[in-house]
């Protein structure tokens, strides 16, 4: 078995709020992240496939089809969005009140969501893991299991 | 890479700078040059280390969080940052009856933060010591 990682970048802005709690428990819990503006970051994302290279190519999967599957089914969702505002995980249907904490956890998570039914259905290689950066000390981790 | 259903993993970066000698009084001098080289210098050098620290549990619902960042820099603050940063790990208590190689710092610091942290799965320690080595310890 081998793993390949491939890492693209993404950039977004969110903030972290739960419209259950009161305005003075989402500070104290979220800090300066409450703050209803909002704030960005540059994300990495890095997913890994496991498999084994084919015969033929030596390829676990080509590159340049994961590089293709991670833009369309991540990055254009998500590159230069308000997560909380526009993006379906993490935005309520009127585009208002945020459902879903866009937590750099729960972006690990929904990414996957999004990658693991093209992955498996390539056939070959299966989704390992999905790791996103939220800065290059912080990120968040995710192999499946839900 | 397998895990338990609703699992997610939150990884964070600290920095800390110390100094080492890697000599064992378990060896004679010549096989100490000959087994650490450059390292077993005899006053010691110093890295940038950066301890990497990943805990495991589940994504709470009300917070979407694993575990508090804040909570968990507080602690590696407390139980690692300040007992080795600007400091020889050579003098350490925890170093006088072992080499402070990378690997053992690895395994202290594992140790160091697993009880300290109960509401989580502490599933990783990874130090770098420079750009090129790093190790990484996952427990027992």
């Amino acid at each position: 078995m081998v793993f390949l990682t491939r890492r693209a970048t993404f950039s977004a802005s969110h903030y972290y709020w739960n419209g259950s709690w009161t305005a003075e428990k989402n500070e104290q819990v979220f800090g300066r992240c409450a703050n209803r503006n909002g704030h960005g970051h540059n994300y990495s994302l890095e997913v890994t496939v496991a498999g084994e290279p084919d015969p033929v190519t030596g390829f676990v999967v080509d590159l340049k089809w994961l590089k293709d599957v991670m833009e369309r089914e991540v990055l254009a969702a998500w590159d230069h969005r308000h997560l909380n505002l526009e993006v379906p995980e993490f935005a309520a249907p009127e585009f208002g009140e945020s459902q879903l904490i866009p937590t750099t956890e729960n972006l690990a998570i929904a990414a996957w969501k999004r990658l693991e039914p093209a992955v498996t259905a390539a056939g070959g290689a299966r989704l390992s893991c999905v790791r996103i950066y939220e800065t290059p000390e912080i990120f968040a981790e995710y192999r499946g299991g839900l | 890479m397998s895990s338990e259903p609703g699992k997610a993993y939150f990884g964070r970066r600290y920095t800390l700078s110390a100094s080492h000698r890697l000599h064992t009084e378990a060896l004679s001098a010549e096989q100490n040059r000959a087994t650490y080289g450059k390292c077993n210098n005899p006053h010691g050098h110093g890295h940038n280390y950066v301890v990497e620290v990943l805990v495991g549990g589940a994504v709470d619902a009300e917070t979407g969080m694993v575990m508090n960042m804040v909570v968990l820099d507080e602690t590696v603050q407390k139980w690692v940052i300040e007992r080795f940063d600007h400091t020889n790990l050579n003098l350490d208590p925890l170093f006088v009856n072992q080499v402070p190689t990378t690997e053992n710092l690895c395994r202290v610091v594992f140790d160091l933060l697993k009880d300290a942290l109960p509401s989580v799965q502490l599933e990783h320690v990874r130090v770098e010591e420079t750009e090129n080595n790093f190790f990484e310890y996952k427990g027992k």
